[in-house]
């Protein structure tokens, strides 16, 4: 399994642009004057935009969840990591917290959950670097991760991916750290970080304009699917980032064509704060 | 670090109640800052993969020190592996977790705090705050304090973990023992036998360089 930024599906990269090919290169991209909430995902609904849910898995026929189109699970065994199809749930709650989110803002997206949670502490940053490997090959519109990793051994690879995901356009959101530690993959400018928020406004996105922590959603005390088909209340920057993985998904299935850099464009000139 | 620096560096001997006196204060600090039922820290076992008590204030101090939970499930577990900080009310509605807490703990909160303890890179183990008062409205500033909190909860971790390894070290076969036992008898010996062994250490030094 190997996704590099490099291998895209055209066969040469555009290394330069000869006068002769600027007619082709022509890009169609309407955007409005002004962008607000109403032109950026009003009436959307999600369809047709996939979203993956990296985390502890999702519990199956939960009533805030629906159908999740697929479930597997990435472990360690001998022979090394393993991904398969997988029917164990939700070991802990936080996955389907994050795909109940996602559901509420994109009723109609796509849901597959990735489980990189259950291979021990020891094993769990390579199970996570695998699973997301897995998710950006599938081609995913978005990856939610409310989870980093402060191993430093990984950071290469993980800054790769992420890259390789941009261009491939598929968009990474991801949690930010409120802890003075580094940790990744929130840093990147490649995905888009997010932390939270303290009002009720599961559409209210702020851009922050001293990065690396790129916007704000709603993050505290909110009502999350749990398990056993229960809701609980919770906190955290990691339920604020599925909030802002659904926006996407409603933004991408009024707007197809936007790639994660029209994306990020497109969420940041509608967030609350920012203004024409 | 080596084991050696590690060892004098923890003062050793008797390094090991001294960082656990300074982990328990610190919880009893996290649950009177936080006004909750009680707190705890979880260090890492690497070994067995598993999550250990390592200090508790309030419910359940007597009992669970020592008791162990897999490394990577449940809402500690959670915490652990992603390094995110999570808080969650109304838990006793989670059956699994609530029969899984009655079971280990005895003790069935109905809301945590989690935070994770880093030094660095490594995850050292998980610090909970549980059962904040329950008519007072959580902020984000308080979770900006909990961040806060975990890191100094995280130097007392590591200053404990450091102090174990050391005297690991010392009580074992290696270098290092032999060196510690050759100090312990020259300390219990009279005056004499004291100056002669010292005399020996110069040579001996001056022999190694």
């Amino acid at each position: 399994m190997t996704v590099l930024a490099h291998e895209s599906d055209e066969e040469l990269p555009a290394w330069s642009l000869p006068a002769s090919a600027e007619e082709a290169l022509r890009v169609h991209s309407p955007w409005p004057p002004e962008v607000s909430r109403e032109w950026a995902w009003g009436g959307a609904t999600g369809a047709g935009v996939r979203v993956c849910i990296l985390d502890s898995g999702v519990e199956l026929d939960h009533p805030l969840v629906g159908e999740v189109q697929r479930s597997v699970a990435v472990t360690k065994s001998e022979d090394g990591i393993v991904i398969a199809d997988d029917d164990a749930g939700d070991l802990c709650g936080h996955g389907t917290a994050c795909a109940g989110i996602v559901r509420m803002l994109a009723p109609e997206c796509e849901l597959t959950s990735v489980r990189v949670l259950g291979a021990g502490y020891t094993g769990s940053a390579a199970v996570l670097m695998a699973g997301l490997e897995w998710a950006i090959e599938q081609r995913f519109d978005i990856i939610n991760m409310s989870l980093s990793t402060t191993k430093k051994q990984y950071v290469d690879r993980l800054h790769e991916l992420a890259d390789a995901a941009y261009f491939k356009r598929t968009m990474l959101v991801a949690s930010a750290h409120n802890m003075p530690v580094d940790s990744f993959p929130w840093r990147f400018a490649s995905v888009i970080s997010v932390g939270s928020h303290e009002s009720t406004d599961p559409y209210l996105v702020y851009a922050n304009p001293s990065p690396p922590v790129e916007f704000f959603a709603r993050g505290l005390m909110v009502e999350v699917a749990w398990l056993g088909g229960e809701t609980i209340t919770a906190t955290g920057n990691s339920f604020a980032t599925p909030h802002v993985a659904g926006i996407c998904a409603l933004i991408l299935s009024k707007h197809p064509h936007l790639t994660p850099f029209q994306l990020k464009s497109a969420l940041h000139l509608a967030a609350g704060n920012v203004e024409a | 670090m080596s084991d050696l620096r590690a060892a004098v560096g923890a003062g050793v001997f008797g390094a090991d109640e001294a960082f656990r006196a300074l982990l328990q204060a610190t919880v009893e600090t996290a649950r009177a800052i936080f006004k909750a039922k009680a707190s705890s820290v979880f260090l890492l076992d690497e070994a067995t993969d598993e999550l250990v008590f390592e200090a508790v204030a309030g419910e359940g101090a007597d009992t669970l020190i020592g008791k162990r939970l897999p490394s990577d499930t449940g809402v500690a577990g959670w915490v652990l592996v992603t390094r995110q900080p999570l808080v969650v009310e109304d838990l006793t509605k989670d059956t699994r977790f609530a029969r899984d807490a009655a079971e280990s703990t005895g003790y069935v909160p109905r809301g945590l705090m989690a935070v994770p303890l880093l030094e660095e890179d490594r995850a050292l183990g998980v610090l909970e705050v549980l059962d904040r008062p329950e008519q007072s409205a959580f902020t984000l500033a308080e979770m900006d304090l909990l961040g806060l909190f975990a890191n100094q909860a995280a130097i007392a971790l590591s200053l404990l973990q450091r102090a174990r390894r050391a005297k690991a070290a010392l009580d074992g076969e290696g270098e290092l023992a032999a060196v510690a036992q050759f100090a312990a008898r020259l300390e219990e010996a009279d005056e004499d036998k004291r100056e002669a062994g010292l005399a020996l250490l110069r040579a001996l030094g001056a022999l190694l360089q």
